[in-house]
Formats: C-alpha cells, structure tokens, sequence
C-alpha cells in the first residue's frame, strides 16, 4: 500500500506541476492547450543539459528557462498578437515535437546516452516516521515542488496582491484594465510561469524517471494536465488531488501488471480523459471557469 | 493590401518551408539535398504523385472537418478522433459483422459505417456543449484519446486477428476494399467531391447561411432565430462524418487493416490544412495537397538526406502561426476568416 501511494505521488508529479502552471495560466484567462509542447521542450533541454553538464540540477534549471521561452513564444501571438490561443497551442505542440525531435537526431545521431538522474532525496526525520515517511518524505525533489507548490499557489491566488489581479484579469479583463492592472503584462508573466512549470514537468519524466529522451516522450501528459486543471475545478487542491488520482491509475496499472493480470491497458490509459468528460458533463454549480477564460483581450473594443 | 491578404496563404507555406529550412541548416541537417529529396519524393513522377494523393485524401477530409466546425465557430480539435472512430466502425463491419457480404453492398456499409462512427464522436461533443455547456475545446481533445484507446482495446481484443499474433485486426476481405487504380483508391477521388459538395453546403444552401451566421456572431445569429446549439451540434456531426470516412478510406482502401497509430495525427495536421486554406473548402483542396506533398516527401527525405520526417511538424506549426498571426494583422478576423470574434453573451453555456 505504502509503495503504491509513493508510486502514485512519483507518477502524478509531471502531471500535477504542469497542471499548476495551466492554473495559473487559465485563472489569467488564457486557454493553453500547448502544454503538451512546453513539456517536451522541457524534457529536452533538461535532457541535453544534463547530459552536457552531467548535472541534473544544470538540466532542470534548463528546462525552467526553455518552458519559458516557449512560454513568452505563446504570449507574442497570443496576447501580443491576439490571436485565438487554441491556435497558437496546437502549433506550439506541433513545433516543439518538430524541433525536440530534430534537435536529438541531430546531437546523438540515434544512439541517446543516458543522463545523469536525480533519484528520491530522503528528509532527514521525517522519513523515518512510520508508514507517512516512505510515502511522502523518501521522494524525487520534483514530487516535493510539487506539493508545496500547490500550496503555495494557492496562497498566492488567495492571500496576495498580484494573486488578486491575476484572477481579476481572468474574471473580468476590462474591469481589471479600468483598475489600472495591465491586463497584457499578467498574461504575460503568467504564460511565462505556466511554461517554466511545464518544462520542470518535462524534465521529471527525462532526469529523473527515466534518464532519457525519446521523440514526443510526454505522450498525452501535457492534456492529462489540461483535464486536471478542469477536474480539479481551478483550485490547487483540486489539482493536486486530481494529479494524485490519475498518479494512481497508472502506478495501480503497473502494479497489476507487473503480478501478470491480463489487465486491458487501454481502459486505464483512457480512464484520465473518460473521467474528465464525466466531470464536465455532470458538474453543476461548485467551481467554475474564470469568466474571461479563451478570450483575448483588445483595448480598444467595445 | 488586398493583394497581401489573397497572397496570404502562399506566403504562409513558403515562409513555413523557409523557417523549417532555417531550423535544418541550424542544426547542421544538408538543407539542399532534404529540399531536393522532399520534392522528388512527393512531385518527381508518378510514383511521388501517387504518394502525395494518398496522403492528401485524408488530410483533405478532415480539413474540411476542421474547416466546417471552426466556421460554425466551434473549436473542434477531434478530427483526430473522429477519424479513428470512423476506422474502428468501418472495420468492425467489414471484419466482425458482415465479413461474407459481396462487394457491392459491402463497399457501401463500411462508407457509411466510417461516416457513422466519426459522426457519433462529433455528435457527442457537440450534444455535451449544447445540453451541457462543455467547451468543445477539452470535449473533443478529450475524446482523441478515448478513440485511440478504444481502437488500442478493440485491436488487442474482439477485433484482433483471428491469428492472435499481433494487436492488429484481420485484414479486410477483398469485396470491402475500395475500387482502385494501382495504389490509388476510390476515397481520395470522394475527398475532393467531398471538397465541392461542403463549398456549395456553406455557400450555397440556407443551412450553409446559418452555419456561417452561427460562426460570425452567435449572438445576432440567435436574434435572427437561429440557435448556434443546434447549430454547433450539426457541426460537429458533419465534421465527425467527414473525419470518420478519413479513418475508413485508409483502412478500407491504404493499409487494409487496423492497428493502433494508423494515424500519423492527420486529425491535427487538418487544422493546420484549415487554416491555411483560411476555412473555404475549395481551399481546402490546394491547402490539403500542399501537406500531403509535405508529408510523402518527408519519408524520402529521411531515406536520401538523413533528416528525420518529424521536421515536417515544424511546417505545420510555423503554418498555423503565421496564418493566424497574420490574419490578425490584416484585419481577417473581422471579414469572417477566423470565427469566433465576438462573444454570445446570451448563450445558455458556460466556458467549461
């Protein structure tokens, strides 16, 4: 049970730190459905570093910078140029499978060396404790960003000033604009984070759970992420809770199939998107979308 | 200005091929040699037409799926989907239900089965939006991934070969293949009819009026008594049917058989081909054509130049960037060219 709690917080801490950064993404009002890229450049660049450098911490640091990069891609169209950010989504997943896959081609020539890994850091104590310890305090850094990162999001988006603006850029644009809040800076800036947690995801799944890279390796995380936002109903424990959920259905698959249960696959692989589609058909009232969620913003129009 | 905003799409492709260019010789790819291989294997003879056309048939059908949702202002982005719905369906009765029945009544139920299965993965998304308000955005990516995985549990299950050997489906009996001349079939001639028959849909029929009403603006479009729900679900429906026959051409009249990944995400390249042929369905044809060249010449490419086929994605992408970074700078929105532009305030949905 232990190890499958800790397998589930290993397996959900791609989805639920890439969900976070949609969070904040979407309580500024902006749909970004290009996660799924942002996540691939991540686990590249930290990959490439990593290897490079053989520091794992250079490759995280890397994707950080690379998942904002893309981040501030995104806010050129989609906030500097208003164009529709589903759009400008779908064509960064397109160019980041595109670059990332030629990018490797082109630095390994078709034999990927394997990186240096961040494996679980034990908390000095608090690991010891009996049964909480090996779940939650013998982990990979990056389930605890996570975690502490969801918290931390919250408080932001509840308790802060610019946590307040934000949400009032997602509720209502002109409102926040009359205030004097600069709606196109906060979407901005929050691209740019959205990104950055994006490509730490990414580099979760290359230097630290499996110390390589291979073409379009985040296969569907990046709109896993996308649902748990929506599953999670915009709140950080939502998403955390959500992330754990998903976590768990892939670490329950493995489990079940390591003991040789004939276990049909697909139907776990289709479980995240299946419940997602539940969730929005059934939900009625509780958390909803931020008002102005998918719709550039122009000054000028009225 | 006129001139610049015709010229659009053209300039949109070249630039596309100038940027992934750009990107191969930055990466130390020979840029000539790729150039060379990608138009010899998608224009240099027969063969390289024959290829180029197959790639186009699909692509055409589904970017018509895309082009006729997103006029309706639906965000459809389940081309993918719908066309692995319609391959399911149609293999399911060319294989399961009615693998005895001649040729002549076979042909015709795998088509319309094809059509069926896409169309019931639209309808869905389309009747959760109009009963529910679920944004079709998720609705419909959701649903990708619940038709790959049904097609990945149908091929490991009821409809895998009766050999038992590989996750594939038994391969089609001959009377449920498309007619064909050499390589090419039947279906890809039906993607571009399908092409006229969706251009005189939108531009020449009341229902085409409303679906376009619907797309420019929802809410003058409710004053004047037409609900852009219902329109949004017939939308949907169209676009699933049209995708969905996408996924039965290529098993009925390409690979024969179905197998997990038998779509290299033509569903999503189809948003790319919509959007470059800027939403018109006759321009879907050019727009389709010029990505299914891509996409045949990218395997010689890998092949002659040693530059991995992926790097068509950056095409796809810089494509979809410029055309709608640019339609905004000309003032395209305004003139219908991306729908969408102006909200619904009275519309009974919440953005979900």
């Amino acid at each position: 049970m232990e190890e499958l709690l800790a397998a589930s917080l290993r397996l959900g801490a791609p989805l639920l730190l890439a969900a976070l950064g949609e969070l904040i993404v979407e309580r500024a009002g902006v749909v970004n459905i290009g996660i799924e890229g942002m996540m691939l450049v991540g686990a590249f660049a930290a990959f490439a570093a990593a290897v490079a450098t053989g520091s794992p911490g250079i490759g995280v640091g890397a994707a950080l910078a690379a998942g904002a990069a893309v981040g501030l891609l995104f806010a050129a169209f989609a906030v500097g140029r208003r164009a529709d950010q589903i759009v400008v989504g779908m064509a960064v997943n397109l160019l980041a499978l595109g670059a990332t896959g030629l990018a490797a081609r082109a630095l390994y020539a078709g034999s990927i060396p394997e990186a240096p890994r961040w494996g679980e850091l034990a908390i000095p104590g608090l690991a010891e404790l009996p049964w909480l310890g090996p779940v939650l305090f013998v982990q990979t850094p990056f389930v605890y960003v996570g975690l502490v990162g969801a918290a931390g999001v919250g408080w932001f988006l509840t308790r802060t000033r610019p946590g307040l603006r934000l949400r009032a850029v997602g509720e209502a644009a002109r409102a926040a604009d009359a205030e004097g809040v600069s709606v196109a800076r906060v979407r901005v800036a929050a691209l740019a984070f959205g990104g950055a947690l994006a490509g730490l995801a990414g580099a979760s799944l290359s230097v630290s759970q499996t110390g390589t890279f291979t073409e379009g390796m985040t296969a569907g995380r990046g709109f896993i992420a996308l649902a748990i936002v929506i599953f999670g109903r915009w709140r950080p424990v939502g998403a955390a809770a959500a992330a754990l959920f998903f976590g768990a259905t892939t670490a329950l698959q493995f489990r079940l199939q390591a003991r040789g249960y004939a276990v049909p696959y697909p139907v776990f692989l289709m479980l995240p998107y299946v419940v997602t589609l539940a969730v929005l058909a059934l939900a009625t009232g509780g958390g909803r979308a931020p008002a102005d969620l998918g719709r550039p913003y122009a000054r000028e129009e009225r | 200005m006129r001139l610049l905003v015709r010229l659009q799409p053209v300039l949109a492709a070249l630039g596309a091929l100038a940027v992934a260019a750009g990107v191969l010789v930055a990466f130390g790819y020979p840029a000539q040699p790729a150039l060379r291989a990608l138009v010899a294997g998608s224009l240099g003879g027969a063969d390289a037409w024959v290829a180029t056309l197959l790639k186009t048939g699909p692509l055409l059908l589904a970017g018509l799926a895309v082009a006729l949702s997103f006029r309706c202002g639906v965000w459809n982005i389940g081309a993918e989907g719908q066309l692995y719905a319609g391959a399911l369906a149609a293999t399911w009765v060319a294989t399961r239900a009615l693998p005895g029945a001649p040729a002549l009544l076979l042909v015709p139920l795998v088509v319309v089965a094809a059509a069926g299965g896409g169309l019931v993965f639209g309808a869905l998304a389309g009747g959760l939006r109009a009963a529910r308000g679920v944004n079709e955005v998720i609705s419909t990516l959701m649903l990708n991934f619940v038709a790959i995985q049904l097609v990945a549990l149908a091929v490991h299950g009821p409809l895998q070969e009766l050999a038992g050997a590989y996750p594939q489906s038994d391969a089609l009996p001959a009377a449920a293949r498309l007619p064909a001349w050499g390589r090419l079939h039947a279906g890809v001639a039906a993607a571009f009819a399908a092409a006229l028959a969706c251009q005189w849909l939108v531009f020449r029929t009341p229902t085409g009026f409303r679906l376009r009403a619907v797309g420019l603006s929802p809410r003058a479009a409710r004053f004047a008594g037409i609900s852009p729900e219902r329109y949004g679900v017939l939308a949907l429906a169209l676009a699933g049917g049209l995708a969905g026959l996408a996924g039965g051409f290529e098993v009925a009249g390409v690979t024969g058989r179905l197998y997990e990944g038998l779509s290299p995400g033509h569903g999503y390249t189809a948003i790319a081909v919509a959007l470059l042929a800027r939403l018109h369905p006759l321009g879907v044809i050019p727009a389709a054509l010029f990505f299914g060249a891509l996409e045949a010449g990218a395997g010689a490419m890998q092949r002659q130049a040693g530059v991995p086929s992926v790097a068509t994605e950056i095409v796809k992408g810089v494509v979809v960037l410029l055309s709608v970074g640019f339609a905004v700078a000309t003032g395209a929105a305004a003139s219908g060219a991306v729908p969408g532009a102006e909200d619904d305030p009275d519309a009974a949905t919440e953005t979900a």
